[in-house]
């Protein structure tokens, strides 16, 4: 039984991991066909800052996903300390409520934001084109929001309230007691959060595709619209940085999550 | 005397349409150790939360050196408090934690510094500075924990069950050194807890609560003798209660006998509840005796014998040194010192009977359950 399971585990992480696999060997090839290892090269990465255009998406998807993820994550712990604080039954109904975005289709997501913006904007500020950079801020941040609450609420339920209760005590206002004391608690919520948030927003095609205007496209908007034409080596260069900044950050924000609940531990065992 | 610092006034408190504390009315004074004594759920530790400005009462008002103080916030008052499970905050060392009052209330460092280092001395935690609150044993979080909150200088330190988290050696130790402290510094303490020894032997003044309400406040030694009511004797030390009537000033009947008291200032003939202390009963020989009975159970408790014995079908508990074997006769002696003598009360025949007793009696009356807020 326990051999199944491994030899299932494995498995699995080969049909996870594999494909990664082969765009990263792609990446390194020197023959343009997929199917044919010809020889090593480095040259689709030199390739690719040499373009830029791509860079610029690039810097683009870039610039979105960490304001997106920043104002997400600030908007979101505060949000957080203000659903923790409501009484038990209020708190499940805001829980619910802030899960609800995450489960609903992106298209819909992307429709109803794209709707609402040509709406506010054309109606009621007079714009002729609405569909801007801030438009899709506004849309990645809105999407954020409940990753960020979710990473940061089991933070403050594990917290020890009298800790808060101990800052006002010894002179701290609310603010300053949030300052010194809890935010120091819930940091690996927020780290967490907040890096997520990120991976959420860098990859984001659907909800993009349908609130940002012609003037800023995202890297995802765009390689969508390569899928008609043949995609050139030195994106899977690019894809290949792409996934291992995302790996590097996952497994940063496993570390601090992990080293956070050791702490506890360590600090409960007394 | 000396002179009123606190008062609380007709305080009530609510929480989700259940009253937690139902017409609190007490008075503290400058330089006193108070102990708010009772089981859990007895509403003390809400009453210490009020103090602190952690709960705003329902009705009634705090006053605190004459200025009525309930919507204060806690920062703005001058009072600091130990908490329960001592509330360091671990992100932070001995130092820092010692220091975040001073430095909240920027004050200048040379004085942060000797303020701080001070304090360490006195908790005896010298050369612990740069410790990590996780590498300190219970003992020492406690230690630390009381400087952080005494460095600040409060008029009132507020002290939540401080001990309840140590064993019972260094409980013993923390007791002798909180009161030492309270001595050295003259600052008011108010200290909550469920364990009567404690009170007992640290209070200057001990309230005696249950269901919200005070059922006692006095001195430990008048607390001890003179409970009001059964409740206060049950919790207080072991009681055998008993219903009886005092005839007229001095003289009491139960169990068909009269006897004589020190108690007077009854109606005549009022049914009142007679309380005689485990420790107060001498055994004598049956033809001696002013009751006869029958011991039912015996355990060694190390310092005496837990005797049980039947009168009339009702259990009393002796303590006495002489070994009894079970199923003797014997007799027993009250002098009228030993009867203290209480009106009724809601709590009559609640308590003080010993038909259940066990030797895990107390074990199961101990129960430190978390109260509830």
């Amino acid at each position: 039984m326990k051999r199944t399971n491994r030899f299932i585990t494995i498995l699995i992480f080969i049909f996870l991991y594999i494909p990664m696999a082969v765009l990263v060997v792609a990446s390194f090839n020197t023959g343009k066909n997929i199917t044919h290892f010809d020889g090593f090269t480095l040259q689709q990465y030199v390739k690719l800052f040499k373009d830029d255009g791509l860079l610029e998406l690039l810097r683009n998807s870039l610039v979105v996903s960490i304001l997106a993820s920043l104002i997400a994550t600030a908007f979101g712990t505060v949000a957080a300390i203000g659903i923790n604080g409501l009484n038990p039954k209020l708190r499940k109904a805001a829980m619910s409520l802030t899960n609800i975005p995450m489960t609903n289709p992106d298209i819909v997501t992307g429709v109803s934001l794209s709707l609402l913006f040509v709406f506010v904007g054309s109606k009621l500020l007079g714009q002729r084109n609405s569909l801007t950079f801030w438009t899709l801020l506004i849309a990645h941040v809105t999407f954020n929001l409940p990753y960020v609450i979710l990473n940061i609420m089991p933070k403050l339920k594990q917290m020890d309230e009298s800790l808060t209760d101990a800052a006002l005590d010894l002179g701290c206002t609310h603010v300053q007691a949030f300052f010194k004391v809890t935010i120091h608690e819930i940091m690996p919520g927020i780290i967490s959060g907040a890096i997520m948030a990120f991976t959420m927003s860098l990859d984001d095609f659907v909800i993009s595709y349908f609130v940002t205007g012609l003037d800023f496209v995202t890297l995802p908007v765009e390689i969508y619209s390569y899928t008609k034409k043949p995609i050139q080596p030195k994106i899977y260069a690019m894809f290949t940085l792409l996934f291992l900044l995302i790996f590097v950050l996952m497994v940063i924000s496993n570390v601090i999550q992990l080293m956070g609940d050791k702490k506890r531990q360590v600090a409960r065992g007394k | 005397m000396s002179k009123e610092l606190i008062r609380l006034r007709d305080l009530i408190m609510e929480f989700d349409g259940e009253r937690i504390l139902d017409g609190i009315n007490l008075y503290i004074n400058d330089h006193e150790f108070l102990t708010l004594l009772g089981p859990s759920g007895c509403g003390k530790t809400t009453t210490l939360r009020i103090i602190g400005g952690f709960l705003t009462p329902t009705s009634g008002t705090v006053i605190f050196d004459g200025e009525t103080i309930n919507d204060v916030p806690p920062y703005k008052r001058q009072i600091n408090t130990v908490f329960q499970r001592y509330a360091l905050f671990p992100h932070l060392d001995v130092y820092d934690n010692i220091a975040f009052g001073l430095r909240v209330a920027k004050l200048p460092k040379q004085e942060i510094d000797a303020r701080v280092k001070e304090m360490l001395e006195i908790v005896s935690l010298r050369g612990y500075e740069n410790r990590h609150i996780d590498s300190l044993s219970g003992g020492q979080q406690q230690r630390v924990a009381i400087a952080r909150a005494l460095v600040n200088r409060p008029k009132v330190l507020l002290l939540d069950e401080p001990l309840g988290a140590l064993d019972l050696r260094l409980r013993k130790d923390m007791q002798n050194e909180l009161k030492r402290i309270q001595q050295a510094l003259g600052i008011t303490f108010i200290y909550v807890t469920h364990d009567q020894e404690e009170a007992l032997s640290m209070s200057d003044t001990i309230v005696v609560m249950d269901k919200g309400r005070i059922q006692q406040i006095g001195k430990p030694e008048d607390i001890y003798n003179e409970p009001k009511n059964a409740f206060v004797a049950d919790f207080i030390g072991e009681s055998n209660i008993l219903d009886g009537v005092m005839l007229e000033d001095y003289r009491v009947k139960f169990f068909d006998r009269e006897f004589q008291c020190v108690d007077k200032g009854f109606a005549p003939n009022e049914p009142v509840d007679v309380v005689i202390r485990p420790e107060d009963v001498d055994i004598v020989p049956v033809r001696e005796g002013h009751l006869v009975g029958k011991v039912t159970a015996i355990t060694f408790k190390g310092l005496n014998y837990d005797i049980i014995v039947e009168f009339k079908g009702f259990k009393w508990l002796i303590q006495s040194t002489d070994y009894q074997a079970v199923g003797s006769t014997i007799g027993i002696r009250l002098n009228p010192e030993d009867i203290h003598i209480m009106h009724k009360s809601e709590y009559s025949g609640m308590f003080g009977d010993y038909s259940s007793y066990s030797a895990e009696y107390d074990e199961l009356t101990e129960d430190a359950g978390d109260e509830k807020e």
